[in-house]
């Protein structure tokens, strides 16, 4: 398995920048491939040199922005469309589902500032519904690449990637995972580590450095966690999932999201169908983030650290956990009731 | 209905074409008088549009719906679908007989447009979202750079409905299109005045209509969206100006041709009984009587 520790030159990257690096690379060997901007800035001072009519800043409007892209998209061309995660999910929602969705249309959605990347602009700049709002849509195909060069990656995969992809990236540099065994595929779950007692389940930057390094201080109580790179949340990879939740008595998924109908709701229904096992999601509390802080302290504030993985974990294993087909191990009495309705917390 | 230009289109063109007015009708009639109902009122004041565009204007061709230099049409107003699978069909695109399965489950034709139906571009029917897949369609044509034997690019027309004008969507991809320069664009007001809950005008106010369009950058025209000569002139000639999106206010009757609901509210969505659907048939006949005396 990989070295989780740091290689010392690893510099964090800004996924955001990779993706624009990247397809400006691309640009001129694929004819097909357009960019469409909102007046994001991302593009400032790129040189498109010939192939600069395949730039096309639309202005500030992100209906137009999907809707257009869908139009191209028909024409066979592939547009790659940029704006931030919020205004992506949530204000074009309608269009993305009805334009590009449901006519699985090639339309490369860019989201930047996702989670709370977007640190002090605050609520309406945070986006922390999109995988939820993405994940339900027929035909879309929807992945978060935990770093610079898994975004490179998807990137490149995408090209011939059928239908529509939502490309879920931050805003400011974010530390470089070390190298892993597998590349990454969308689509395919990266195995991180194997584990046989608990498995953690993450997708994103901070999730998934947050999980290896709570597997090593969870390794040092004797615990054995596996760490599962779920970086694309649709198509689910539940064969990997399952193959890796057996025998574990917990999985605990990490995301920068809402708790609900992210990765940890994905992942919920898989194990649920599939191989019951015990969920514990961390991510952001049902709540708007209207705390003042970079992007750093909003995830600390909001318990997407190694730390509060380490704490649930070890607090869940305290209690003892619910075993796969009914049977309990419990190896005290019945776990504390926090919220008075018999649900165990 | 006299807004008629000096047409230069011959009588005896427009007189065929008034015939495939006719048959489009009678099908969109026969299509209310299903189990389901349709929507009568929105369907019958675009025939002319429908009629002009698929049959003298647009560059499309029923044996090859995908034709990659295709003119396209987006029915923004996607609830006039009725319309256009008449229109279709009359056209060649569909087998007529198709037509009486309309809502039916062993049909693909739903009330709004549907891609598998050939002809149909991209499916419709939330309002507002028809002119920016236009403009995304004329911008894949100028990207594209393929120019006709006329030194034109296939062109993208839309036609919306005067209430769908409430969408801020459409001022949004209207901006965006008169930004981009986007000649090849062209969009067809049905101008009826009605909308579910009344007339527009006392709704939610779309005058000037015109004023509107041309301070978003449109080249802006006006005609009777029944006078298949003013139609048929007006889109083959655009754009009509260089480097400008083109948008036609087509003034229309809701419920045209079918007299007990004509310009009437109520129009909008019609079952049509069997009583109701042999008196519009029978109306359908005397207007094609009148105009046509030597067609039997």
């Amino acid at each position: 398995m990989a070295d989780p520790a740091m290689p010392a030159d690893a510099e964090p990257r800004s996924t955001r920048l990779a993706y624009r690096d990247r397809l400006v690379a691309l640009l001129p060997d694929h004819p097909r491939m357009i960019c469409l901007d909102t007046d994001t800035g991302l593009f400032t001072g790129v040189e498109f040199g010939p192939v600069a009519h395949r730039y096309v800043n639309l202005g500030i409007a992100e209906h137009n922005l999907m809707v257009m892209a869908a139009g191209l998209a028909a024409s066979g061309f592939t547009p790659f469309v940029n704006t931030m995660a919020t205004f992506a999910a949530s204000r074009t929602a309608e269009a993305v589902k009805i334009d590009i969705a449901y006519n699985a249309l090639p339309v490369r959605i860019v989201a930047t500032h996702s989670g709370l990347s977007a640190g002090h602009l605050g609520p309406t700049h945070h986006a922390l519904e999109d995988i939820a709002l993405m994940r339900v849509l027929p035909n879309m195909t929807v992945t978060v690449p935990a770093d610079a060069a898994a975004t490179e990656a998807a990137i490149e995969q995408s090209v011939d990637l059928p239908g529509p992809l939502y490309l879920r990236l931050g805003r400011k540099p974010t530390p470089q995972l070390p190298p892993a065994a597998q590349p990454p595929r969308i689509g395919v779950a990266q195995v991180l580590r194997t584990g046989r007692d608990v498995l953690l389940v993450c997708c994103g930057p901070h999730p998934v450095l947050a999980s290896l390094a709570a597997a090593d201080v969870l390794a040092g109580d004797g615990t054995s966690v596996g760490v599962l790179n779920m970086h694309t949340i649709k198509p689910l990879d539940v064969s990997r999932l399952c193959a890796h939740a057996a025998g574990a008595s917990l999985v605990v998924t990490v995301e920068e999201h809402w708790r609900s109908g992210g990765l940890g709701g994905a992942v919920a229904e898989a194990l649920a169908e599939h191989a019951p096992t015990r969920t514990l999601r961390i991510g952001v509390a049902d709540t708007f983030v209207t705390k003042v802080g970079d992007h750093d302290s909003l995830i600390a504030h909001h318990g997407i650290t190694a730390e509060a993985i380490v704490a649930r974990v070890r607090r869940a294993l305290r209690r003892g956990v619910l075993c796969r087909g009914g049977a309990e191990r419990r190896p005290r009495a019945a776990p504390p009731v926090r919220n008075g309705k018999g649900n165990p917390t | 209905m006299t807004l008629t230009m000096g047409s230069a289109v011959d009588r005896a063109a427009t007189l065929a074409l008034s015939r495939h007015a006719d048959r489009i009708r009678e099908h969109v009639v026969n299509m209310c008088a299903n189990d389901e109902g349709g929507h009568l009122g929105g369907s019958m004041s675009a025939v002319e549009i429908f009629t002009a565009l698929y049959f003298a204007v647009l560059d499309v061709d029923p044996l090859h719906p995908s034709a990659p230099d295709r003119d396209v049409l987006l029915l923004s107003k996607g609830h006039a679908a009725i319309g256009l699978y008449a229109t279709l069909a009359e056209r060649g695109f569909l087998d007529p007989d198709e037509l009486a399965g309309f809502g039916t489950p062993a049909s693909r034709l739903m009330a709004h447009p549907v891609r598998s139906v050939p002809g149909v571009e991209l499916p419709t029917g939330s309002l507002g979202h028809g002119l920016a897949l236009g403009a995304g369609f004329a911008l894949a044509a100028r990207l594209d750079g393929r120019r006709r034997a006329d030194g034109r690019f296939r062109r993208g027309f839309v036609v919306l409905g005067d209430g769908e004008l409430q969408e801020g969507s459409v001022w949004e991809a209207a901006m965006g299109a008169a930004a981009l320069n986007l000649d090849n664009l062209i969009a067809v007001v049905d101008r009826n005045g009605m909308q579910i809950t009344g007339d527009t005008e006392r709704v939610c106010p779309l005058e000037p209509l015109a004023e509107r369009w041309r301070a978003f950058g449109w080249a802006v025209r006006e005609c009777s969206g029944h006078d298949l000569g003013a139609l048929v002139e007006l889109l083959g000639g655009a754009p009509w100006q260089p480097g400008r999106p083109s948008v036609l206010i087509a003034h229309t009757t809701k419920g045209a041709g079918v007299p007990f609901a004509a310009g009437l509210v109520q129009s909008h969505f019609v079952k049509l009984s069997r009583r109701q659907h042999t008196r519009a048939m029978a109306a359908l006949s005397r207007s094609r009587s009148r105009r046509d005396p030597g067609d039997g």
